[in-house]
């Protein structure tokens, strides 16, 4: 699963740490998450969309394609 | 979200702290138990029942502190906790009952305690923890 969480956080000048301090996860997470080494769970997938303002598929995307 | 965001953190610090409180007294009173029956009160058995119980009272709280803890971890976390506790397990088994197995065969000397296990799963749960740390990193 493809996220754009860096991109989302950069914009807005937060650090990982930053995030994963308002997502209530440690910042390993969000590194794992951002590198493509973990795909969080639907509620905090759902929870990082709502912090960003954002539907969830503006920030996660299913790296499958037809 | 600030007060909330830090209460998280301040309550993983405290079942943290919960945590290895209950370890070390769990691992104290086990400490009572085993050598005090050697060299403290010797053949005394309501001695030897009273740290016994008093260490296996403990043990359930150790039990739910634990419990405790990793309900407070957030989801990668309680992955590699689960990924380095099945590693622990299956080895424990596998190894025990391959050992066992020896013993009745009688091609082993079966002279192996349950500390031998324990000693086993810990070492094993202990690289379950760092390879996962290590795949997250």
């Amino acid at each position: 699963m493809k996220n754009r969480l860096k991109v989302l956080r950069a914009e807005r000048d937060w650090t990982q740490a930053d995030l994963a301090t308002a997502l209530e996860v440690t910042r390993q997470t969000i590194n794992a998450i951002e590198t493509g080494k973990f795909d969080p769970s639907l509620p905090l997938a759902f929870k990082a969309a709502r912090l960003f303002g954002l539907k969830i598929e503006d920030v996660f995307q299913d790296e499958v394609t037809s | 979200m600030e007060k909330q965001t830090s209460d998280w953190n301040k309550n993983t610090k405290k079942n943290t702290i919960r945590l290895f409180r209950w370890t070390m007294a769990w691992v104290l009173t086990l400490a009572i138990a085993t050598f005090g029956r050697l060299y403290i009160w010797e053949s005394n058995t309501l001695l030897s029942l009273i740290a016994i119980g008093v260490n296996f009272a403990i043990g359930i709280g150790y039990i739910f502190a634990n419990k405790h803890h990793l309900r407070g971890l957030d989801e990668l976390q309680q992955k590699i906790q689960l990924e380095a506790m099945a590693l622990s397990l299956s080895v424990g088994i596998v190894s025990g009952l391959t050992y066992s197995l020896l013993a009745q065969a009688k091609l082993v000397h079966p002279h192996a305690e349950i500390s031998n296990l324990i000693i086993l799963m810990g070492i094993t749960y202990s690289i379950g923890i760092f390879l996962g740390n290590r795949r997250y990193k």
